[in-house]
């Protein structure tokens, strides 16, 4: 202390209280400020990690440039959004050829899905990912996304989200297990065989209502069990299984001889 | 006449009513009524439950149902459907899910009772099939039993599509494309149901008159005819000791079937509440009030109507819609959605006289058949089934597709080759399995039980020890009657003169070989001796008349030629060696 | 029921002796022994089975109670969670209850009624002969007695009358259940010269620069819900929803007479499906195919939505749009054909 105490006067002493004041405020703001998923500034090692990952994941199909080509699409502006979704439900890197890439366990971790994010975002401008306010479900209403569900979503993706076919063997999969983001960056991006509904389609505030009827959705159904919400076809599958199934075996008792 | 007052209640109740009615002839008559018993005469019985049951849930529904289409705004519990304009429908229908204590139990209660009440008569209508139990004097209510399940899918139809909810208001939607396609009349007909364009403001408080008043009304008409008759008729039975074609044995109606019966109803409604209670059915709020733009992935009917979903699915269309001097005659939609169930339920209702025509057969039959015993009856049977679940499962190709990963083109193209294969498929295999388990029951008849003792005689020969049938056993087997081909008579008389209607009698006779030429025929006594002296020969010799138990053990032989003209596969299939 | 069997055979016993002949067939055995249950002969299983029976009732009376008790206690509350709960204690309750009643009925029946085989002649359903012939002695009496045979003009005049009279109720409800039977109206939309896109359900005009390649727009005709069309929108937005994207130019394929109808890569094709009318919506952004879900039509957008697989026969009607000088989408004039479903009269 005795050291400090004797430099107070020194010329240079403004510049290093300067300095520290910087590197505090720095750090108790770094440390407060709530971080927003995925809303960091993507930093040059990011974009350099990224490039790593993305030849060792990607360039094989996509190419060292990202332009793809031979059915294989180019990443050239599709935005980190794109590349955060397909990359966190596993989509890609895409192991098998078929009619879709299939969601699968991510092969990625959530470090290097932001790097290579922010390498395909260096390449060209697009959307990218979406703050955690704008996937809030809690501030969106579920009545409107509900409206805007059942004319834009349901008809591939069932009246609850539960999926449906396409043609081809493709489909439309189950909403359930994805996150809010993920379903933001669904409907801005249009993966695979899905539109895209861009920001004047359906507005950043038209998304979050839509997530907030889907977060719904998690409470289940208050009839009971909901039999796979995919309408009739279950529901007779289960009319023979269990409704027939226990009166004809309560009729087989009936008419049993009795020891 | 007065009586002292501590009589009893029931025995003056009874003298007031009779003294009015008469009824004391009534209650004698019925109350020791006999009725057999078996399993499987208790299914019509689900589905006569099962109406009591939407009866009974019904006339609450009725209570809070609003049958107008309407606009209003919806202002209740369910977030989702906040301020969302809706029919009057809708709302009632969302109010009885989420604001009335029980409504959504009676709801569901109601739903799964209607699906179960259709599934009933169709397993009904099979047992009553596969046993003959349509053949005279039952021919006419088999008609009234085909109309009841006619109307029972008229009845789901109009009460599913009462909420004015997406789903079922797109298979109004198809409904309308369906009448419009119609040749001549569609567009007038459209108009008439729907009281104008499509979807109007009428079509909601009609359904409703249909779904409450006239076909229930017309099915409790219907089931009083039906009932009627199985009183008049008395039941059928199956051919088991003691039953014959002149008696019904079974159980008196007071107290054991007003107990089982009772019971039953009890039974059905308790299954039809755990259902209710547990498993969600037409969650109308997630498919939210009918617009034209909206549709969702699943969008099918009920199960009762998916056959028919099928067959518009598997229809192609390149090529089907011809156009006639200017007039347009979709026959992609007329085919899958007129013709087909046309012929469907033409043939259905027309079969008991069918068969009767084939048979020639004029008498009552009061003894149901084991399937076995019809092998082409049952096999017709089992392919109109067929080709139904092939339906079935092509009206639910995008769930099958999701649910395993194919290609809803490669399931469409697939079943269109199924619908046309699998049913000539399933006739052939279920004729050929029920002559395989004739010769079975011949089988066992004429040797017996196998016993698993093995006897060597001292010649050093082997043979298994079988136990023969007791007369019960046997009884079950031999009972059928053996069915033959009816007679042609010659072409010409013995005058040489043609006989008139040859062509049609050749004709009849042909389709009659069709039905009744491959046969096995029952084990008649004296193939049994002739069977039992072969075998019992050598063996009374060996063993000094028999073992202890009475077993006659069999050894090689072969059976005697019937006493019928189609012996070859009969007979090949007796002749074995042990 | 023996017959004088046709066939003399040697019995089993080897002897030569020549036997009695044989019937065609078995003969029925009758009724096999009664064999008894438990409960009849052991009376403390009957005392058991009693027991169960009252317990089966109990069972019912408790189930009973508790759905009064969940009805009183549960209510729906405001949470789909709490409505599950109430849907879920009543129906327990009454399936209790019911099924309680119905086991113990049946149980009761099973083991403790009689079941001795009981049995009933049947007799032919045919009256007999004697009843026959009186019936057509009546019914022959009073056909003379009434002269119909001789004065056959009644019978004519009867069954006219009677053929007729229905059509007194049959016409005016024939009649008066149609509407207005214009038929006719099912061949124009609301889409005019003019009209502008706009979207589905808010209704609000769509820039064209709004509608990037790959996005899907819903479509209503601007105005639906307003002015004369307010009493009947529904119908006529039944009529003229209309599917809206963007393709690039470079894979749209155009009729040599419809190159003007689209609009740089934005078409718009009705959304009723010329199958049977459901509203044709899944789109499929890379392949550019339009698949309906109801029968799986599927239509190609990128060439004139013309069918490719399934049960439709006809492409979809294209709309013809441009835009207006704000940069709006404005239809051209109406459909060029019927939407929708085939109809007898449709090309008339």
């Amino acid at each position: 202390m005795k050291a400090i105490a004797d430099r107070r006067h020194h010329r240079m002493a403004p510049v290093v209280l300067l300095v520290m004041a910087l590197l505090i405020t720095g750090a108790v703001y770094a440390a407060l400020t709530p971080t927003p998923a995925g809303a960091t500034v993507a930093t040059q090692t990011d974009v350099d990690a990224g490039r790593a990952l993305f030849q060792a994941n990607c360039a094989t199909c996509h190419g060292t440039g990202a332009r793809g080509g031979d059915g294989v699409p180019s990443l050239i502006g599709v935005g980190a959004a794109a590349v955060d979704f397909q990359v966190s439900t596993g989509r890609m890197p895409m192991q098998a050829s078929g009619p879709q890439a299939a969601e699968k366990p991510p092969v990625l971790d959530a470090e290097q899905t932001r790097q290579l994010a922010a390498y395909v975002a260096s390449l060209g401008p697009g959307p990218s990912i979406p703050a955690a306010d704008q996937v809030d479900p809690a501030k969106g209403d579920p009545a409107t996304g509900m409206a805007l569900f059942r004319t834009n979503c349901a008809m591939c993706h069932g009246a609850t989200g539960k999926g449906g076919a396409l043609t081809e063997g493709k489909s439309a999969p189950s909403l359930g297990d994805a996150t809010p983001t993920q379903i933001y960056e669904a409907m801005l991006t249009g993966p695979a065989s899905m539109p895209v509904f861009n920001d004047a389609n359906l507005t950043p505030e038209e998304k979050r209502d839509v997530i907030a009827l889907l977060d719904e959705q998690k409470a289940g159904s208050p009839g009971g069990a909901d039999l796979g919400g995919v309408g009739p076809v279950s529901e007779g599958l289960w009319t023979w299984v269990v409704g027939m199934g226990l009166l004809i075996g309560c009729a087989v008792w009936i008419g049993a001889k009795s020891s | 006449m007065s009586r002292p007052s501590n009589v009893g209640g029931a025995a003056a109740t009874a003298d007031y009513l009779d003294q009015r009615t008469g009824i004391g002839l009534a209650v004698k008559a019925f109350a020791r009524k006999v009725f057999p018993d078996h399993w499987s005469f208790l299914l019509g019985e689900i589905a006569l439950y099962s109406f009591l049951v939407l009866l009974s849930t019904g006339v609450f529904l009725t209570l809070f149902f609003v049958p107008s289409m309407g606009q209003v705004t919806y202002d209740g519990p369910f977030a989702p459907m906040q301020g969302v304009q809706m029919s009057e429908a809708f709302r009632s229908t969302m109010a009885l899910s989420f604001e009335v204590t029980g409504g959504l139990l009676m709801r569901q209660i109601h739903h799964w009772a209607a699906v179960v009440f259709i599934a009933a008569i169709v397993t009904h209508m099979m047992r009553v099939f596969f046993t003959g139990a349509f053949r005279k004097p039952r021919e006419v209510n088999w008609l009234v039993g085909f109309t009841l399940m006619i109307l029972g899918i008229a009845a789901g139809f109009s009460g599913y599509s009462l909420p004015d909810d997406v789903l079922s208001g797109n298979g109004l939607r198809i409904t309308d494309g369906v009448v419009k396609s119609i040749p001549i009349i569609g567009s007038y007909l459209s108009y008439f149901i729907f009281g104008g364009e499509f979807p109007g403001d009428a079509i909601v408080p009609r359904l409703f008159t249909v779904h409450i008043l006239l076909v229930p009304g017309l099915i409790l008409a219907l089931i009083g005819l039906h009932l009627f008759f199985v009183v008049l008729h008395k039941h059928t039975h199956y051919g088991l000791p003691g039953r014959t074609e002149r008696n019904v044995v079974g159980y008196p109606l007071f107290p054991v079937y007003v107990a089982k019966a009772g019971g039953f109803f009890f039974i059905v409604f308790g299954v039809l509440a755990l259902m209710g209670a547990t498993m969600t059915i037409n969650p109308v709020w997630n498919y939210g009030p009918y617009d034209p733009s909206p549709v969702s992935a699943g969008a099918q009917p009920d199960w009762y109507m998916l056959f028919l979903e099928g067959a518009l699915r598997l229809m192609p269309g390149q090529g089907m819609e011809w156009v006639i001097g200017g007039f347009t005659i979709p026959m992609n939609v007329l085919v899958p959605a007129v013709v087909l169930p046309g012929l469907l339920f033409t043939a259905l209702a027309a079969y008991p006289f069918l068969e009767a025509y084939v048979t020639g057969d004029r008498r009552e039959h009061h003894i149901a058949d084991r399937p076995r015993n019809a092998p082409v009856r049952t096999a017709i049977g089992v392919a109109i089934l067929t080709a139904f679940g092939v339906l079935v499962l092509a009206g639910s190709n995008d769930i099958i597709a999701t649910h395993f990963g194919l290609s809803i083109n490669a399931i469409t193209d697939v079943c269109r080759l199924l619908l046309i294969v699998t049913p000539f498929l399933a006739f052939w295999v279920t004729k050929r399995a029920c002559l395989g388990l004739q010769r079975k029951d011949r089988e066992l008849v004429l040797h017996g039980h196998e016993t698993g003792r093995i006897v060597r005689f001292a010649s050093g020969e082997y043979i298994e020890v079988h136990r023969p049938l007791d007369e019960y056993e046997r009884w079950v087997r031999v009972a059928n009657e053996p069915r033959r081909p009816v007679e042609l008579l010659p072409v010409e008389d013995e005058r040489g003169v043609r006989r008139p209607g040859y062509r049609r009698d050749a004709a009849r006779a042909r389709l009659s070989r069709f039905f009744f030429e491959d046969r096995v025929e029952p084990v008649t006594p004296a193939e049994l001796v002739a069977t039992q002296s072969h075998s019992g020969h050598d063996a009374a010799l060996a063993l000094g008349g028999g073992d202890a138990a009475g077993a006659v053990p069999s050894g090689r032989h072969a059976a005697p030629e019937l006493p019928s003209a189609s012996a070859s596969t009969t007979a090949a299939a007796d002749a074995h060696r042990r | 029921m023996s017959t004088s069997g046709s066939e003399v055979v040697r019995h089993a016993d080897g002897n030569g002796a020549v036997g009695e002949p044989l019937p065609d067939r078995f003969d029925n055995p009758g009724l096999p022994p009664h064999r008894s249950r438990l409960t009849d002969t052991d009376p403390a299983a009957a005392r058991r089975a009693t027991r169960q029976v009252v317990a089966l009732f109990t069972l019912s009376i408790l189930g009973t109670i508790g759905f009064v008790v969940a009805y009183a206690l549960v209510p729906d509350g405001d949470t789909i969670a709490s409505v599950r709960l109430s849907n879920l204690l009543l129906g327990l309750g009454l399936f209790l209850a019911m099924f309680g009643i119905g086991a113990a009925a049946i149980h009761w029946a099973k083991t403790l009624m009689s079941v001795r085989d009981v049995a009933e002649d049947r007799h032919p359903q045919r009256s007999s002969t004697k009843d026959r012939e009186a019936a057509v002695a009546v019914l022959r009496e009073g056909a003379e007695d009434s002269g119909i045979a001789r004065r056959g003009v009644l019978k004519g005049a009867v069954v006219s009358a009677l053929v007729l009279a229905p059509l007194t109720i049959a016409v005016p409800l024939i009649g008066e259940v149609g509407g207005d039977w214009r038929v006719s109206t099912l061949r124009h939309t609301l889409w005019e010269r003019g009209k502008r896109l706009t979207r589905d359900p808010s209704g609000t005009p769509i820039k064209a620069e709004d509608v990037t390649v790959g996005s899907v727009f819903h479509v209503i005709p601007d105005g639906l819900r307003e002015g004369e069309n307010a009493d009947h929108w529904i119908e006529e937005k039944a009529k003229a929803v209309v599917l809206m994207v963007r393709l690039d130019p470079a894979d749209l394929k155009e009729a040599d007479d419809r190159k003007d109808w689209s609009y740089e890569g934005i078409v718009a094709y009705s959304k009723i499906c010329t199958h049977v009318g459901c509203p044709v919506a899944l789109y499929e952004r890379q392949t550019h195919h339009l698949l309906c879900p109801c029968h799986q039509s599927t239509f190609d957008i990128a060439d004139g939505a013309r069918v490719i697989f399934g049960p439709a026969n006809r492409p979809l009607p294209q709309l013809p749009i441009t835009v207006d000088d704000e940069g709006y989408l404005v239809a051209q004039s109406d459909f060029t054909e019927p939407i929708g479903p085939s109809y007898w009269e449709r090309l008339k």
